[in-house]
């Protein structure tokens, strides 16, 4: 809370030091009077730290601020680009967790042999790809070569004439290629640290004895899985703070107007009040993230758990 | 157990790329700015005369893509030099500093690496409008030195306690000389492979910048501005997208592995177990694991 506070300060600040307020940023052939009338209008011809108080004691009652150049609160439009990013990064996270962690943990199992050797390449050139070279691959690909899926944007032209079942068809065909270039491209990071964690736990002593003890190997593996996953875990902690800004690159190429791009042109159009939502929004979005990743964590790791209740008694 | 490898092909790849980089102004066909013919040779498909094809000024692709990389790879290599001897500097001083001020540097840090860099450089170069190249390399340094900053301090930390530390330190060698003479040839293999992976990651966010128009500012030729010129033309001419995208990935993929290479080389038996990755030290941005565990 008191860091996306920080954040936010910062980015009042940053914003506020660049030359152009929202009035400039109108365009050229607006008279000098009607400036100075809308800038009497959104209150940004009293000084800074005025500006910063009524801004502060606003964002206390739980006011955001007004979009000048959408002409509507600003933490509506913060949270609809906050849904429609959502609705392409959770899905690409899970699919990535889910082929990182089979996908690395089968490598690290056949660490060294030729089908880890194709894989390693092939994930080794994904982890090399910008979001944006694999969303215009992808999109050549896809809808210029074997033109299956639509180039962009969230839905079709004509999508408030289809059927209810065609309108959804067409929401999902939208959705699958900027879907599939998150899903890809953190899957490719995943697996490789995934590798290299599944190959460490199968170097340890626990599965040494349990293979001496005589269990089938499934079984062996299936355990070693389970604690190699808990530094993977720790990336995925990163991964989606990460993904939540840096899918603007996604955005862009496929022209979805989730947070990032809201964030971009927010910071062109100088609407001040939108950036500092976006910024607070992104904070406390990063702060959920951590805390379901260390839920997911103690859902791995018993030590974990066994930690905090050990803590609780001796305290309590 | 430490093998002794020989020279890896990647290597062969990179200094091929450092080559190219440095030889751009001969091996480039054409001049990468000039508008050839604006009329007969605008949009051309890929042909003898122009193996990349043509953007829709009528300039050389590869021409352009070869200078691209001039300024990418000199951008990228400039900027990590820059965040390595930040980050070496400041991760030192850190070590070294007294009980009070290690915990004011140290918190300092922690506060840095909570604000997402793309946030920074997306905020500062979007509203300071198009950035001189000299500034985009301090601009995107000054945000990248955080990870070095703690894998330095944290080595130094276990260094300190080694026997030579101890008898320099015994001999009254002077902070300074110590860090200087005895540890930071100590840190030669972290930091190198440190700045392998540091050099995949600025090649693609300056890549991403200038994609986004943030970057390196046309008509100076950038990888990412080369694609940022084809991406709306990808539907007719896709020889504007491949070939640079080409371009930005193979040296990104070089960097990536000579990182592996130094790491698995040099990793387990040189450093005290301080740089695994651990709860309490998680990795940081897109580089897995810098250190095997």
């Amino acid at each position: 809370m008191a860091a996306a506070f920080a954040a936010a300060t910062f980015a009042f600040v940053c914003i506020q030091l660049a030359p152009g307020d929202p009035v400039t940023a109108l365009g050229e052939g607006v008279p000098e009077a009607v400036r100075d009338r809308l800038r009497a209008v959104y209150g940004y011809d009293s000084s800074i730290g005025t500006q910063y108080i009524r801004w502060l004691a606003a964002l206390l009652r739980g006011d955001f601020g007004f979009s000048t150049a959408q002409q509507r609160p600003a933490l509506d439009v913060v949270l609809d680009a906050l849904g429609n990013s959502l609705v392409i990064v959770l899905p690409g996270v899970a699919l990535a967790m889910l082929f990182g962690m089979l996908l690395g943990a089968w490598q690290g199992i056949h660490a060294k042999t030729r089908g880890d050797r194709i894989v390693s390449t092939f994930m080794a050139a994904l982890y090399a790809m910008p979001e944006f070279s694999l969303a215009l691959i992808l999109l050549l690909l896809f809808s210029v070569i074997w033109p299956v899926l639509p180039a962009g944007g969230m839905v079709d032209d004509m999508h408030a004439y289809y059927a209810p079942w065609k309108q959804v068809s067409d929401r999902v065909r939208h959705l699958v290629m900027p879907v599939l270039v998150i899903a890809l491209v953190d899957a490719a990071a995943l697996a490789r640290y995934q590798r290299q964690s599944m190959r460490d736990v199968l170097d340890q002593p626990f599965v040494r004895a349990a293979y001496g003890a005589g269990l089938p190997s499934r079984l062996v593996r299936m355990q070693a899985w389970r604690a190699s996953l808990l530094p993977v875990l720790t990336l995925l902690g990163i991964l989606l703070p990460v993904n939540l800004l840096g899918v603007v690159f996604v955005e862009q190429a496929f022209a979805w107007p989730g947070l990032g791009l809201a964030f971009f042109n927010a910071i062109n159009a100088r609407d001040y009040a939108v950036v500092a939502a976006c910024v607070i929004v992104e904070g406390v979005v990063i702060a959920i993230a951590g805390f379901a990743v260390e839920l997911l964590r103690e859902a791995a790791d018993p030590r974990l758990r066994l930690h905090e209740a050990d803590y609780q008694r001796g305290h309590g | 157990m430490l093998k002794r490898v020989a020279v890896p092909p990647g290597l062969w790849l990179m200094l091929s790329l450092v080559l190219v980089a440095v030889a751009a102004p001969w091996f480039a066909p054409y001049d990468p700015n000039a508008t050839l013919d604006i009329i007969a040779l605008k949009n051309q498909a890929p042909s003898l005369d122009h193996p990349f094809g043509t953007d829709p000024y009528s300039r050389d692709v590869l021409s352009r893509v070869l200078h691209g990389a001039r300024v990418s790879l000199g951008f990228a290599f400039a900027t990590v030099i820059l965040a390595l001897g930040a980050g070496t500097l400041y991760g030192s001083a850190m070590a070294f500093a007294s009980p009070f001020m290690g915990t004011v540097l140290r918190r300092l840090l922690d506060v840095a690496f909570s604000v997402p860099r793309l946030l920074v450089l997306l905020a500062v170069a979007g509203v300071a409008g198009p950035l001189d190249v000299r500034l985009l390399v301090v601009l995107m340094a000054g945000t990248g030195w955080f990870a070095t900053a703690r894998l330095v301090h944290d080595e130094i930390t276990a260094l300190r306690t080694r026997e030579f530390v101890l008898a320099a330190r015994a001999s009254g060698v002077p902070a300074t000389r110590l860090v200087v003479r005895h540890l930071l040839p100590h840190l030669g293999p972290l930091l190198m492979t440190a700045a392998s992976f540091s050099m995949a990651g600025t090649i693609m966010l300056e890549a991403g910048l200038s994609y986004l128009g943030l970057g390196i500012q046309p008509p100076t030729a950038s990888w990412g501005n080369i694609i940022r010129d084809g991406a709306g033309l990808i539907q007719t001419h896709w020889w504007l997208t491949v070939f640079p995208v080409l371009a930005t990935v193979i040296p990104i993929m070089t960097c990536n592995a000579a990182g592996d290479a130094l790491r698995d080389r040099f990793a387990p038996p040189q450093f005290a177990g301080s740089a695994i990755p651990s709860p309490s030290n998680p990795p940081r941005g897109r580089i897995p694991s810098l250190f095997r565990q």
